[in-house]
């Protein structure tokens, strides 16, 4: 479902439907996410990726236009780097673990920690609360300021203090 | 513009924009117990903002919160949370360490979480708004 929701993307010329096509793709990983038992993440895809950042593009759409303009340029080095990259992904996916290996790295490094500790240090049902906010409460800091920093940087380009300032001088 | 006019649409959005706005609370202080947390209650609160917004444009948006408000709020959610690390360490504690809030380290967390995910919800919404406003006022 997802290479098909991909492949429609590329081959689509209006933008407006594939950023239709873009809520569709984030509304079906986040079921990929609940199948897979990320219900915080999926959470998330649902309401930023199929939701928000979709109105958004919309609202990006308003102010440029609805047709994409083709480059007429070579395409063929973006095809090899992307086939060199693909290949590299699925070359390094053999020596991943096993899908749910309890022996893998990422579940013997700092997990077993959150898992055995987290109900008596923090003492809250929810572990994916207990990591994000408390144990690695420095990301979740940093995210929030790269969050605000976008909002500045958005500001900063679409300049609506523009006209004030041309008032005053 | 036909879409402001459409009775259905705007009369389904009366009705559901009170849910969306009470679901987004719900998820910001219900996120201990389970899936959710600021993130996903500041987008959620922020997509009520804007299915108003879509409907009755931006002027009559701007009278509930207004682009200034939304901007400042931002602020206010990052200075929350990075706050509490400061207060920690007026506490006695390490940055962002929560068990020094109150007597008892797990209340402390409790307290701590319940904060910084507040801080969390309130800049995401507001960011949200505020580039929403920003992408819809814009003129060329």
């Amino acid at each position: 479902m997802l290479a098909i929701t991909a492949i429609a993307i590329i081959a689509m010329r209006n933008i407006l439907s594939v950023i239709m096509l873009g809520g569709i793709y984030s509304l079906i990983s986040a079921t990929l996410f609940v199948v897979l038992d990320a219900v915080d993440v999926a959470f998330t895809e649902a309401a930023v990726g199929a939701g928000i950042s979709t109105v958004l593009f919309l609202s990006a759409l308003g102010i440029t236009g609805k047709h994409q303009v083709l480059a007429r340029k070579n395409h063929l080095v973006p095809i090899f780097v992307v086939l060199v990259t693909g290949a590299g992904l699925i070359y390094s996916t053999s020596d991943m673990p096993a899908f749910g290996d309890p022996n893998a790295p990422a579940h013997n490094h700092v997990a077993p920690r959150y898992i055995e500790q987290s109900g008596e240090e923090i003492g809250i049902p929810n572990m994916v609360t207990s990591v994000l906010a408390s144990y690695r409460g420095f990301d979740t800091l940093g995210e929030v300021a790269v969050v605000f920093t976008a909002l500045i940087a958005v500001l900063l380009l679409l300049g609506l203090n523009r006209g004030s300032r041309q008032d005053k001088s | 513009m036909s879409v402001r006019k459409n009775p259905i649409l705007r009369e389904t959005s009366h009705l559901l924009i009170p849910a969306i706005l009470l679901f987004a609370l719900y998820v910001q202080f219900h996120g201990d117990y389970g899936p959710g947390g600021g993130f996903q209650a500041g987008v959620i609160f922020a997509s009520g903002i804007i299915l108003y917004a879509l409907l009755h444009g931006t002027k009559r948006a701007e009278k509930v919160i207004s682009l200034n408000l939304a901007k400042t709020f931002a602020a206010i959610g990052l200075l929350l949370y990075a706050g509490i690390g400061v207060f920690g360490i007026l506490l006695g504690g390490n940055y962002l360490d929560y068990n020094v809030l109150t007597q008892n380290p797990v209340h402390g967390q409790h307290w701590g979480i319940l904060i910084i995910e507040l801080g969390v919800g309130i800049t995401v919404a507001a960011v949200i708004i505020s580039i929403f406003y920003a992408f819809a006022k814009f003129k060329k």
